[in-house]
């Protein structure tokens, strides 16, 4: 395997990050994605709680994938994930409370968070160790940067904040409703808009340069 | 927690509904909803493996509280939900043939639906007994069906609209669900 081919390893990670991101190109993880990113700081959170799970259970699975038959290969992944994000519940309970509770219940969810079991599916069984790790860093990075996208528009426009820091002075009246659930979908949708767009244009662009 | 039964069910059902004010099932909610009469087998399914599992979840959840295991609560959740999916399935395949075949794909899938594990882990949360968390569940089920068929009516609707091209697709389905999220909100005095 290309161990040592730097092309190679930066295609795997920027195609997480970019080509193939999982919120915005293929539609997974959306549960957690708009659930968590009402704030800067949430999405920071979850982004960092996903990408530990990522990139540790793709590296175990990639070890293993010789050993387990392959009729049972999906319960133990499963049961290498439940691990992992059973670690990082208690690592957070530990680190910071009120993260933990911002969060709740979409910690322990990060176990059927659809993007982690299918980089373990398609991608580390099938690969080694290093290229398993980097594809699941990029995902991982990927799903970050668009919790990211969503968390700051969200927390700008619905709190008139970025990071707790007030942005506009007293005389905003912030749109309480974008931090509220329907904001989620909202922002979501307009990202996937705009990305539309951009696609369109580009596709008009290489009509026209023919 | 002495909520009565019926104030369990209705806010689970329809003021906090899994998907549209909890996003919980959101990727069945996009990837299946086209179609009035898919959305609601998957949503039948739905209720179905949540009762299935929910009660599975508190007899566990008993058992590792006397053995004070409760760091493998994980591990045994999400076990539990896949072989009850799995018996599911195969129960249904034995009884009624013509069930299965129609339900098709969705049952397996059922596992990765994280409204399922939510179920488990909230009433377990919330110390539910177990005519409780039997309310919960089913009202979860019945409000996911809900929302499941919504959205499907509404995009058999679309399809014969004339939408710009820029639109159409998964930016459309979310930005009508966040409409809908929006008139669901409506029902947030009601329950708490």
């Amino acid at each position: 395997m290309a161990q040592g081919n730097p092309a190679t390893t930066m295609d795997e990670f920027m195609k997480g990050l970019w080509r193939e991101n999982p919120v915005f190109v293929m539609l997974i993880g959306m549960c957690p994605t708009m659930a968590v990113s009402n704030t800067v700081i949430n999405s920071l959170a979850m982004g960092a709680c996903a990408i530990f799970v990522l990139v540790m259970s793709s590296a175990v699975v990639s070890l293993i994938r010789k050993l387990v038959p392959k009729e049972v290969r999906i319960a133990t992944f499963i049961v290498v994930i439940a691990t992992l994000v059973t670690i990082v519940d208690y690592v957070m309970q530990y680190i910071s409370l009120p993260l933990y509770q911002a969060l709740g219940v979409f910690i322990p969810l990060i176990v059927v968070n659809c993007i982690i079991l299918a980089r373990a599916e398609v991608f580390a069984s099938r690969n080694n160790v290093w290229l398993s790790s980097v594809d699941a860093l990029g995902m991982g990075v990927g799903f970050t940067f668009a919790l990211l996208c969503l968390g700051t528009v969200r927390e700008i426009i619905g709190k008139g904040a970025i990071l707790g820091i007030p942005l506009f002075g007293p005389n905003f009246e912030p749109w309480s409703v974008m931090v509220l659930p329907p904001g989620g979908f909202f922002t979501l949708g307009s990202w996937l808009l705009f990305f539309n767009w951009l696609r369109e244009r580009r596709a008009r662009k290489l009509k026209k340069a023919e | 927690m002495d909520q009565s039964v019926w104030e369990i069910l209705f806010n689970a059902a329809i003021v906090n509904n899994f998907v549209l004010s909890m996003f919980l099932g959101i990727c069945p909610f996009l990837g299946v909803s086209g179609k009035i009469d898919t959305g609601l087998r998957m949503g039948l399914a739905v209720i179905f493996v949540m009762l299935v599992s929910s009660s599975c979840a508190y007899g566990i959840n008993v058992l590792l509280l006397r053995f004070h295991a409760e760091y493998l609560r994980l591990i045994c959740y999400i076990a539990v939900i896949a072989s009850a999916v799995q018996l599911v399935e195969m129960f249904i395949k034995k009884f009624s043939p013509a069930l299965f075949r129609a339900l098709g794909i969705f049952l397996p899938l059922i596992t990765t639906n994280c409204a399922i594990l939510a179920v488990a882990l909230f009433q377990t949360m919330r110390e539910y007994s177990f005519v409780q968390a039997f309310a919960f569940s089913f009202g979860g089920g019945v409000g996911f069906t809900l929302s499941l068929i919504i959205m499907s009516g509404l995009r058999e609707q679309l399809d014969l609209a004339d939408v710009p091209s820029v639109v159409r697709g998964a930016a459309l389905g979310l930005l009508l669900a966040g409409i809908l999220s929006l008139a669901f909100m409506g029902f947030a005095g009601i329950g708490g």
